[in-house]
Parts: structure tokens; sequence; C-alpha cells
């Protein structure tokens, strides 16, 4: 596929895995992991797909995604959300700011690989 | 259906309960058979004195007799049918059924009240999970590592021919994970264990700080005369084990940080000396050491009980201190015998505190009383003044305090508050709306769930 995409993420380990499978899938892997700055890796990489956490330090993934909605050049970069809220209220809020598509921790590899599949074919 | 005709109902409801016949009651209630005979099939009207009397002879309330009562009763079976639209339809309208079974109707009335108040419980306390910052934070920790140990896992399972290097440093991050997610268990598990204790355990840094200051009596005899006040309170807050968060912590070293100031500007032995002199007075402190008057309230607050001059000297009447801020919100409490502080919520908007708040800069002095039959009363002294340094263009940031005093008249030898000049009244003032028993309150925000309710 060699396709690239970004995690932003703040759990080293959670990294590691899925850097590693996504990796194993084909993809090209970047990964950064605050908030702060989180906005700015995104404008320079331009990655194909985004992976982005909601609790992060320096910046909610919700202030994240609402920046780069209001940007042309990522206002449809998809982006998959990933918190450790299941609730209705989080997923709303996600959709309602312009998340592709919506994942709560803890999920399994093959949950990613299959979204991430998805997003790109659309 | 007129509200009249159903108390007769409910007469010979409560007659034929008591296996009384029509003749006897009618004659113990001073009225001929037949006329009972009329009012219990409800075709005349009763009330007033036949009403007590009847009541009087049945050994029952009047007002569960009466009309007020059955209207209140009628209401409530609305609202408990209303609140079950599932259940299947019945055809006695709420007051045919009351005035058929009125003790059946009772018991559905206070299960339904039972079950309102439930509700709101269970809303408070769900409001308290989500809203919760420390249980949020652990429950995110835990997830992440699951996560983490989930998505490891799956690739030492999934992946055939893992290349060693990978291999062994998965494992390694599994076996980190493991030990953090047992961490992270425990933690909560101890946490919701407290939570879940009758008398509550320590749950927000605040309480922390509380049940810290508690354990001394909110009197730090280490730093009374500290030379380095800084190590002091290093040593004090590593030998507390109630401080077991770093924002408790923070909160704690905070307060000490402010003690050990304190005791520098305003030392032990002439604060006493001040008292013995002039009374618990936080006016003449604060003149005495010039400081403000927050500041003199804090450090009568510090005192320690006991005798003021040694042994067999006066006694320093118990002190409280209770401090919010612009919201209203309690943000420090210092108990006393008598007075009581609500642990959580909103307290009773009849304390001196909050008229301070609305009155800032004005220093307030009150007889205050919770116990409504007199057995205590206190010296409540108020102010509220900014907490920041003055600056144009920002606005101030008020916090109040209030200074509550133990007043025990006829006590030999204790030393009194500083005297109210005129003899003031007593202002009764409460807890907090939900427990407080006083009736015909303006101020009151909510019912209390003292009343019966009727």
């Amino acid at each position: 596929m060699g396709k690239n995409v970004l995690i932003i993420e703040d759990e080293p380990n959670i990294i590691e895995a899925i850097s590693f499978i996504l990796s194993r899938d084909g993809w090209d892997v970047a990964t950064h992991s605050n908030g702060h700055d989180a906005v700015d890796v995104v404008r320079s990489k331009q990655p194909d797909l985004l992976i982005l956490d909601v609790m992060l330090p320096g910046k909610s993934g919700y202030d994240i995604l609402t920046e780069l909605r209001a940007e042309q050049g990522t206002a449809d970069l998809p982006v998959l959300m990933l918190t450790a809220r299941g609730q209705n209220k989080d997923r709303e809020l996600a959709t309602r700011l312009g998340a592709s598509r919506f994942m709560t921790k803890p999920f399994s590899n093959a949950e990613v690989l299959e979204a991430l599949r998805e997003l790109v074919s659309n | 259906m007129p509200q009249g005709q159903l108390t007769g109902t409910r007469i010979r409801e409560r007659r034929i309960m008591q296996g009384l016949r029509q003749a006897e009651l009618a004659q113990k209630a001073g009225i001929s058979a037949s006329y009972l005979n009329l009012i219990e099939h409800n075709r005349r009207r009763i009330g007033g004195k036949l009403l007590l009397s009847l009541a009087e002879v049945l050994n029952v309330e009047p007002s569960l007799l009466s009309e007020g009562a059955e209207a209140a009763m009628i209401a409530t079976l609305g609202e408990a049918r209303a609140a079950d639209p599932d259940a299947a339809p019945v055809e006695e309208t709420p007051e045919a059924f009351a005035g058929r079974y009125p003790g059946w109707a009772e018991l559905l009335t206070r299960r339904h009240r039972r079950v309102l108040e439930l509700e709101r419980t269970v809303e408070v306390l769900n409001d308290r999970l989500t809203h919760d910052p420390y249980l949020a934070a652990a429950l995110h920790e835990v997830l992440s590592t699951v996560t983490a140990i989930r998505s490891t896992a799956g690739i030492l399972a999934d992946t055939p021919e893992l290349e060693p290097e990978w291999r062994d440093r998965f494992y390694r991050n599994l076996n980190e994970d493991a030990a953090r997610l047992a961490d992270g268990a425990q933690g909560l598990v101890a946490y919701l264990d407290q939570g879940g204790e009758a008398e509550g355990g320590v749950t927000s840094p605040q309480e922390e700080l509380e049940a810290f200051l508690n354990d001394s009596r909110y009197h730090i005899a280490a730093l009374e005369r500290a030379t380095d006040a800084g190590a002091a309170i290093e040593t004090l807050l590593e030998r507390a084990s109630v401080l077991q968060t770093a924002s408790g912590r923070g909160f704690a070293r905070a307060h000490l940080q402010r003690y050990a100031q304190d005791a520098r500007d305003m030392p032990l032995a002439d604060v006493l000396a001040c008292v013995h002199e002039m009374g618990v007075d936080p006016a003449a402190v604060a003149r005495n050491f010039s400081v403000s008057l927050p500041r003199a309230m804090q450090r009568l607050a510090d005192l320690p009980s006991g005798p003021i001059n040694g042994e067999g000297g006066q006694e320093l009447p118990a002190i409280g201190l209770v401090s919010c801020d612009a919201s209203g919100t309690l943000i420090f409490r210092k108990p006393v015998d008598g007075f009581s502080l609500p642990r959580f919520g909103a307290a009773c908007p009849k304390w001196p505190l909050f008229q301070a708040l609305s009155r800032p800069m004005v220093p307030l002095h009150h007889l205050v009383q919770q116990d409504q039959r007199g057995e205590a009363s206190f010296d409540a002294y108020a102010v509220a003044e900014p907490t920041n340094t003055p600056d144009f263009d920002t606005p101030p940031l008020f916090q109040a305090h209030m200074l509550i005093v133990a007043r025990t008249p006829g006590q030999g030898g204790g030393v009194a508050a500083a005297q109210v000049k005129t003899a003031a009244p007593v202002v009764p003032v409460g807890i907090s709306c939900r427990i407080c028993p006083v009736q015909d309150c303006a101020p009151r925000r909510e019912p209390s769930i003292l009343s019966d309710g009727f």
C-alpha cells in the first residue's frame, strides 16, 4: 500500500504495538506523543491517515481535531479517534467535530487494521 | 369527583378495619347512626369539629381523613402512575383507589417518594463518578494499559515468525504493562473501597488535607518554633500517610507554608497573651500583629485547645473556621462541636460567611445558633477580602472567612469571645437545606428530607 499514517498517542507501549502491526501491514508509520504541537506535526508530515488519541498532554484530541478540520489542507483527512471512554456523549462529540471513525480502548489489533483499511478505501 | 366525598369512604374504611359498628362509632362521636351512614356514603360533607372527634375515636391523624392529605396523596399516586407508562392500565382513578384502599394507597405513595429520593441519590453519585477527576484519571490509566497489553499480546500470539529482538521487546513491554495494570487496579480498588465506607473515605485532595489537619487537631506544634520551616514541612508531609495523592500533598504543603509564616509573624505565646487579655477577638489579633483579618482568624484557628496560660489556666473556647470562594464553595473547613459544616454540597445561605461575601471588606459579627433548642451558641466573625494584590484591569478575587467561637455561658473560667457590644439577637442558622428542619425559611433552596413531605 505504501500509505502514510501518523499516530498521535502518549502511551509509549501502545505506540510501539500499533506501529509494529501497521508497518507489518504495509503502512509507513510516523508517531508523535504530545498535544502541544500535534497540529504542526500533521501539517508538516501530511499523512494519508491520522490516528488520534483523545487524552493527550498539552492539548486534547478534540481540540486538535477541531483545528485540523478548520484548515483547508486537513479538512478531509481521515481521522480515527481513540478514547478510553465509550460514553455516548464522547462519541457524539467526536462525530460532531468531524472524526471519520471512533474507537474505544481497549481495541484489538484486527479492529484497528480493519478500521484503517475501511478509511482509506472510502 | 369532589374531594369531600372521599373523606366519608375513608372513615368507613377505618371503622371497618377496627371492627367498629356504625352505631358504636356514631355514639362515641356524639351523632346519630343514620347521620354517620350518610357521611360514610359521602352523601354529607364533613369537616371541622366532627372530623376531629371522629378521627379521635378512630385514633388516626385528622389529616389522614381530611382533604389536604388526600389531595397530596392523590397527586403522588398520579405521579407514580405517570412515572411508569409501561405498567398495565388501571381502570380506577387515583381518587377511587385512595378512597377504597387508603392503607395501600399510603404505602404506594411512600414507596414512590422513596423511589424519587433514591433516583436523586443515584444521580448525585453518577455525577460524582463522571466528574471525579481522580477516578477519571485512574480509569483512563487502567484502560490505556489494558490497550497496550491487548495489542502487544495480540502481536505475540498472531505473528508467526517474529524476530527475536521484537519478541524480547514485546515481552518486556508486556511485563512492564502488567505491573502497571496491577498497580492501577489496586489503587482503584483501594479508592473505591474507601468511597464505599459508611463514614466516607478520603476522596478529594481537600478532604485529604482535612483528614491530615484533623489528625493534629489543626495545631501543628512542629511549626510553632521551627528554625527551618521548609525542612519541618517536608518531614510532616512524608510522615502523613493520609496524604495519598500529589494534589493532596500540594494542598497540605500550601497550608503548612501559610501556617509557618503565620507562626513567625504571630508567635504562639504572644497570640495566647492577646487572647488572654482581649478574648478570642480576630480584630484585636489583627491590630496587635498588623495583619489582615483573615490571617488573624486563621491564626486563632491554629491555636492548641486547652488552657491558655499553663496548667489550671483559662480554657480556650472551641474555635472553628470555614472559608469559601466567590462561588460560595467551601474551600476550608475546621469543624467545631455544635456547629456542623456540610460535608458535601452548599451550606446554609444564612451563615454570616455568605453575607460577608455580599459585603466585601466589611467585618461582620453575629451571634449564631444551629441547634434550635438553644443549647449552643457561637460568635461568628466573618469578612471577605480579596486574595490577589490590587491591580488595574484585574478584578479582585474574593474569599470569605468565618471564625466560629463557642460560647459557653455559665461555664466559669472560660475565656469569652469578644463581647458583642449591644445585646444582639441570636441568629438561627442551619447546616444545609437538605438536612435542615427549619420551616418557613425564605432563603431555603430545596426541601428538607427531614420534613415528612406532606
